[in-house]
């Protein structure tokens, strides 16, 4: 398989799924540059979260390849593809409900934490230390995603938008390069909205991660990404600079128009 | 939304806010007021729990507890047997949330791992290791602590080979294929005294005159005459402060991996497998792990088993072991340590002995016919105990926190998330 480019953190090479008859997603070229944030959009049914899956591991394409860092990762299963450094978020949150949030963003930090099973049992020195360090991070995680003084709040406690702040936060404790938002924003007020976009800006610029981002809201993705990818039918229908791919004539009809009213 | 759900307040009033989780709420202010609480109970508790055979089987309140409720030193023993095998049990079912049906199985390997290294099974062989048996006898004799270790290891690699084509099942599926095998396994023992011409398990016909725990002749005498050379079926104490020793180590155990890494994961996948797998929780591993050390603690207490009634027999591990176990966990409260000593103490204790004696307390009322036995009723009122658990307290009697938070979220909260997917 082919390196990928330095600049490119993730390489989708003619990626295909098909479930029984249905072709979810068909031969799909798709790359991301380094340091950028890309939004993948489409209607309903367009095989966006289908093509998220395939990228995080929870599916194996039926052809095509998925290089990641360097790294071919397609058929590994979920949790070596985020030891990799990809991180993701869930459309309908998908949170551990009765843990606390600190407990949440903990269990992300798994592939971080080297302690086993036998060091946990004697709790040695350098495990209690270790601990001590992961609890610190993740009390710094959560005040950072907005959830300052809701460390021992049970997930399922938190209000909607909080529960969103705590996917991302637990997303970021796995440390990705990459972080995959899938429909961050759903559910969200105008001002809330607001808030996270200038929070994914701001990861970028401050912790050197790429973001590629699942999104209906037409005024997130305009707002803060590099280039825009467009599935249709499971088909790249567009691609380019969000200007671009705004007045393109198939994503306009794709959408019956709802794009250029956006 | 829900913005004004907090902590603080539970949204919906369960049932299980009752009485005992006020107390708990009050005892948790008192026991940060004074720190020494944490460690102090705990202490005392052992302390009673290993000066029972003084002041319970006999001395002042002998009258109630040897007497009345009918926890004599057999009984004793037979209890501490069953919290050890509850407390492994809470590994695999209350943290990491597989439902085993076949815990019995682990059980059985532990007994027999005592057969084969610690009796006279294989005549042919002559292999001894500072085994404290009164004569050199044929067989294969290691030291009974080391056999225990075995049983553990062996009981661990059987966990991890019957886990990992099984564990990929989920719910339903896990419970019904482990229940094949705490069927399966006791049927191997039955069948294992013609292997390709070897004796295995000496079959229907069970595995007699095992060898006993004992400390030797040198350190008896370095003891003081203390640790005993060798247990005997005439003084049970040893016996019980054995099993009370593994318990504490089977405590300890499942309260460190309940605060580790592990712990963590166990829960994460027991909510969410596809999240948690997301975020970096290798799933199989995890699970194996809670299967193999639960099976540890079945083999441990399988061996100190066996050895105590100096005799394993294939019908000894029915399927009954599993369901009573998990009744212990389930009534106790899944994942609260605790709460599963308390059950089993309870469960174990109908089964042994309170029932008996409760069927002896109703035949002495008058007018009550002297046959009357309610033990012969012991499964019903089992199934009724856990039917009226699920309907009045589901979380069980000393729940843990985490668990009475679930239990109660289909009363108030199950909107929160579910109506949105």
């Amino acid at each position: 398989m082919a390196e990928t480019t330095p600049k490119n953190i993730l390489e989708a090479v003619q990626v295909r799924k098909e479930f029984g008859g249905l072709i979810a997603v068909n031969d799909v070229d798709f790359v991301i540059p380094k340091g950028s944030i890309v939004s993948l959009i489409g209607p309903n049914g367009a095989g966006k979260t289908t093509f998220f899956n395939i990228l995080t591991g929870v599916y194996k394409p039926t052809s095509g390849g998925v290089i990641f860092d360097g790294t071919p990762i397609s058929g590994l299963p979920p949790h070596k593809v985020t030891a990799l450094g990809m991180a993701r978020t869930f459309q309908n949150i998908r949170l551990f409900h009765n843990m606390t949030a600190l407990e949440n963003v903990l269990v992300a930090m798994h592939s971080r934490i080297k302690g086993g099973v036998w060091r946990s049992i004697l709790r040695t020195p350098g495990l209690k230390k270790e601990e001590e360090e992961s609890r610190e991070r993740a009390r710094e995680l959560l005040r950072f995603s907005g959830l300052p003084g809701r460390d021992d709040a049970y997930a399922k406690n938190l209000s909607y938008g909080d529960q969103r702040r705590l996917e991302v936060a637990r997303a970021l404790a796995s440390g990705p390069s990459l972080l995959l938002l899938d429909e961050p924003t759903a559910g969200m007020n105008p001002e809330e909205t607001a808030n996270f976009t200038d929070f994914v800006a701001e990861l970028r610029a401050e912790h050197d991660i790429t973001v590629l981002l699942i999104e209906h809201d037409m005024r997130v993705v305009m707002g803060i990404s590099d280039r825009v990818t467009v599935l249709d039918y499971g088909e790249k229908i567009a691609e380019g600079a969000p200007k671009e791919v705004q007045h393109d004539e198939r994503v306009i009809e794709a959408y019956l128009g709802t794009a250029a009213t956006a | 939304m829900s913005d004004q759900a907090s902590p603080e307040t539970p949204k919906a009033p369960s049932r299980s806010s009752s009485t005992l989780s006020s107390w708990r709420a009050s005892y948790r202010r008192y026991r940060n007021e004074h720190k020494w609480l944490g460690w102090g109970i705990p202490l005392a508790v052992v302390f009673l729990a290993f000066s029972y055979p003084w002041w319970g089987l006999e001395g002042p309140l002998a009258f109630v507890f040897n007497d009345g409720l009918g926890i004599d030193s057999d009984t004793l023993f037979n209890m501490s047997v069953y919290v050890m095998l509850a407390l492994g049990l809470n590994v695999v079912v209350g943290y990491a949330g597989l439902l085993d049906l076949g815990y019995v199985a682990f059980f059985a390997l532990g007994a027999y791992t005592l057969g084969w290294f610690g009796s006279g099974l294989f005549t042919n062989l002559d292999w001894h290791f500072l085994d404290t048996n009164a004569s050199r006898l044929p067989g294969i004799h290691l030291s009974f602590w080391v056999v225990v270790l075995l049983a553990g290891a062996i009981c661990a690699l059987a966990g991890v080979l019957i886990g990992w084509p099984t564990l990929r099942l989920r719910g339903d599926y896990l419970a019904i294929v482990t229940l094949g095998f705490g069927e399966i396994i006791p049927d191997v023992f039955r069948n294992g005294d013609d292997i390709a011409g070897h004796n295995l398990t000496n079959g229907v016909r069970g595995l007699t005159l095992l060898d006993r725990p004992g400390f030797g002749e040198r350190i008896h005498d370095a003891s003081g005459g203390i640790l005993p050379v060798r247990y005997t079926s005439l003084e049970l104490r040893p016996w019980y402060f054995t099993v009370l020793a593994m318990m504490l180590i089977t405590i300890f155990v499942n309260l460190r991996l309940r605060d580790s890494k592990m712990g963590r994961a166990w829960i994460a996948v027991r909510e969410d497998e596809i999240a948690a797998s997301a975020m970096g929780v290798p799933l199989m591993r995890t699970k194996l792990w809670a299967y193999a050390i639960g099976a540890i603690f079945g083999g441990f207490a399988g061996a100190v088993y066996g050895s105590f009634i100096n005799g394993i027999f294939p019908t000894s591990f029915s399927f009954q072991i599993s369901v009573i176990v998990l009744v212990m966990v389930i009534v106790g409260g899944m994942g609260n340590i605790w709460g599963v000593i308390a059950g089993a103490m309870l469960i174990s204790w109908l089964n042994f002995r309170g029932l008996d004696k409760i069927g002896a307390w109703i035949s002495d009322v008058p007018g009550v016919s002297n046959d009357f036995s309610i033990a012969k009723y012991k499964f019903g009122i089992f199934g009724a105990l856990l039917v009226i658990m699920m309907l009045f307290r589901p979380e069980g009697l000393i729940p843990s926190t985490r668990r009475k938070a679930e239990f109660a979220e289909g009363e108030g909260q199950a909107t929160l998330y579910d109506a949105r997917a």
